[in-house]
């Protein structure tokens, strides 16, 4: 189950993300990682040091793309001169699918940069999937679509996130990149079982998982990518992995991120999940 | 309502601009007031109103972009000072929203904007405008495209009779009234540093306000470039700044 067309049949393992303060470690000390996850964003650029620096990486390691901004819930048409970076830097990493989020951030050509939450409906549902079938045609290459944190609900919505999620994959055929700690800050800010959520994830269509750090509030969990994995979390991942099966997964870090090192031994920690599964797996 | 109507009205409750204690305005798009505006669309929870939840979203808009330019104009922000430049930055991005997918090209109409809103670097229109073209310059010059470059070996008597000869693309050309140059690489280098005490940090403070009030005008011609994928300032003459701008302009008189 792990190794499927929405991860073009691969089998990764646990990955980190390939952030600027750790070029040098990752450069110099040449450290066993499975993969990297990069941001698309960051490389969609004419040249200079940033595409040195990944071209160096990919020397040596697999590289999966993670975008931000194609926003596939947007109502408006995509971007062509964002697609036509975008599969330019496809064609140079060789990345086996590529990732975005389920959500919308620009509405005519102007772009907030933030992951807004979706209005769970049937007609967003059928727009963003076509979107979603559009951009996989461009890009040739298998789309994951990753669910999101929120902190605000809509009146119109007609049905649950994780009903509006399977809604959309199966319009538009696409995978998941499951992202359980999002899952968790959104449950805990909307008051739902986030098990409830992962236990109704079509576990095929699963190509990823990410895992991430996130912080407390008076009133509203944020997602912030700054701490390290919080045992509700892991229990999902638990969970996820048990439903999903031996599936890439990867650490997101973004602020205040410590040593090369503690991120990548934190990753690793999802490794005794994993080899957990594959026990149950044999039994 | 329509997903595109639903869209349009909380993208422009999102990117409002927020009041001076960095809270959502009491008053929304179209005058309205906004805890009407937000509960028209965003349910409450059990902690939190329609107006709070959306103020998430409001806060979180302009903490980004303006952490971003900030970022990316380290020199202007100390030519005038962190609260006229919070300001500046507040107005330009009102008027001038983000149109690219990417946060780098967030400043891109920065200096067109200023030329058209001189208020607001009064009094040092032309010290900020140098600034301005100079770190937009350094954006460009990071990771702008390059062509091929040009190898000896690939050149013959008959090829050079036929040589067109241009400027890397990313190679950017200033003419500029004042040395930021020196001021921006200050500017960068306090951005960068952290200091063990606060004492020293002020201290470093007040010489900075003193290195941007000491400047003094001179013209300089820069070319803003890069070797070794690291991007350098470097000046040169008058002449020199003449011909590289002719062969950036494709200027056919200087082929051979």
């Amino acid at each position: 189950m792990p190794a499927n067309r929405f991860n073009n049949f691969t089998n990764y393992g646990i990955g980190i993300g390939l952030r600027a303060p750790h070029y040098d470690h990752i450069l110099t000390r040449k450290p066993v990682v499975d993969w990297f996850e990069i941001i698309s964003e960051n490389f969609m650029i004419g040249g200079g040091r940033p595409l040195r620096i990944l071209d160096q990486i990919l020397e040596q390691y697999r590289v999966v793309q993670h975008g931000v901004s194609m926003y596939f819930g947007s109502a408006n048409r995509p971007d062509r001169e964002h697609l036509r970076r975008l599969k330019s830097l496809v064609k140079r990493t060789g990345t086996p699918w590529v990732s975005d989020h389920l959500c919308w951030g620009s509405v005519d050509g102007t772009y907030t940069h933030d992951l807004l939450p979706m209005p769970y409906t049937f007609e967003a549902a059928k727009i963003t999937a076509q979107k979603l079938r559009y951009v996989r045609d461009f890009l040739e290459v298998p789309i994951a679509v990753e669910n999101v944190s929120s902190y605000a609900e809509y009146h119109v919505s007609e049905m649950t996130e994780w009903e509006f999620l399977n809604e959309v994959v199966e319009r538009a055929d696409c995978g998941i990149l499951l992202d359980v700690n999002n899952i968790y800050v959104s449950s805990q800010n909307h008051n739902f079982n986030p098990l409830t959520y992962i236990n109704s994830v079509p576990a095929d269509r699963v190509a990823q998982i990410h895992i991430a750090g996130h912080s407390k509030f008076e009133k509203f969990i944020l997602d912030t990518h700054d701490h390290p994995v919080l045992d509700p979390v892991w229990k999902l991942y638990d969970r996820a992995i048990q439903r999903a099966g031996h599936t890439a997964t990867l650490l997101e870090w973004d602020d205040r991120i410590p040593s090369f090192q503690e991120v990548h031994d934190e990753a690793l920690r999802a490794d005794r999940f994993l080899a957990d599964t594959q026990l149950k797996v044999a039994v | 309502m329509s997903l595109a109507n639903l869209q349009k009205a909380v993208a422009r409750a999102v990117m409002q601009p927020l009041t001076r204690n960095e809270h959502m305005r009491v008053v929304g798009p179209g005058g309205e007031r906004m805890r009407r505006y937000a509960a028209r669309y965003i349910k409450p929870n059990d902690r939190l109103t329609s107006f709070e939840r959306l103020e998430i979203y409001n806060r979180q808009y302009w903490f980004r972009v303006l952490g971003s330019m900030a970022e990316d104009f380290p020199g202007l922000r100390k030519i005038l000072g962190e609260r006229r430049f919070d300001d500046m930055c507040r107005a330009y991005l009102t008027e001038c929203p983000s149109r690219s997918f990417t946060l780098r090209n967030l400043g891109s109409r920065l200096e067109a904007w200023l030329r058209h809103n001189p208020q607001w670097v009064r009094g040092k229109e032309v010290l900020a405008l140098d600034m301005v073209r100079l770190e937009w310059a350094d954006i460009e010059a990071f990771d702008g495209e390059a062509e091929p470059v040009l190898r000896p070996e690939e050149l013959d008597a008959d090829s050079v009779s036929k040589l067109r000869l241009r400027v890397q693309p990313y190679v950017q050309l200033l003419e500029l009234h004042y040395p930021v140059d020196d001021l921006v690489l200050q500017a960068k280098d306090d951005e960068g540093t952290n200091f063990a005490s606060n004492a020293v940090g002020e201290l470093r403070r007040r010489m900075k306000v003193r290195a941007v009030v000491a400047l003094k005008p001179q013209k300089i011609f820069l070319v803003v470039h890069r070797l070794d994928f690291s991007v350098y300032f470097r000046r040169i003459e008058r002449e020199e700044y003449s011909m590289l701008k002719a062969l950036h302009g494709g200027d056919r008189s200087l082929a051979p």
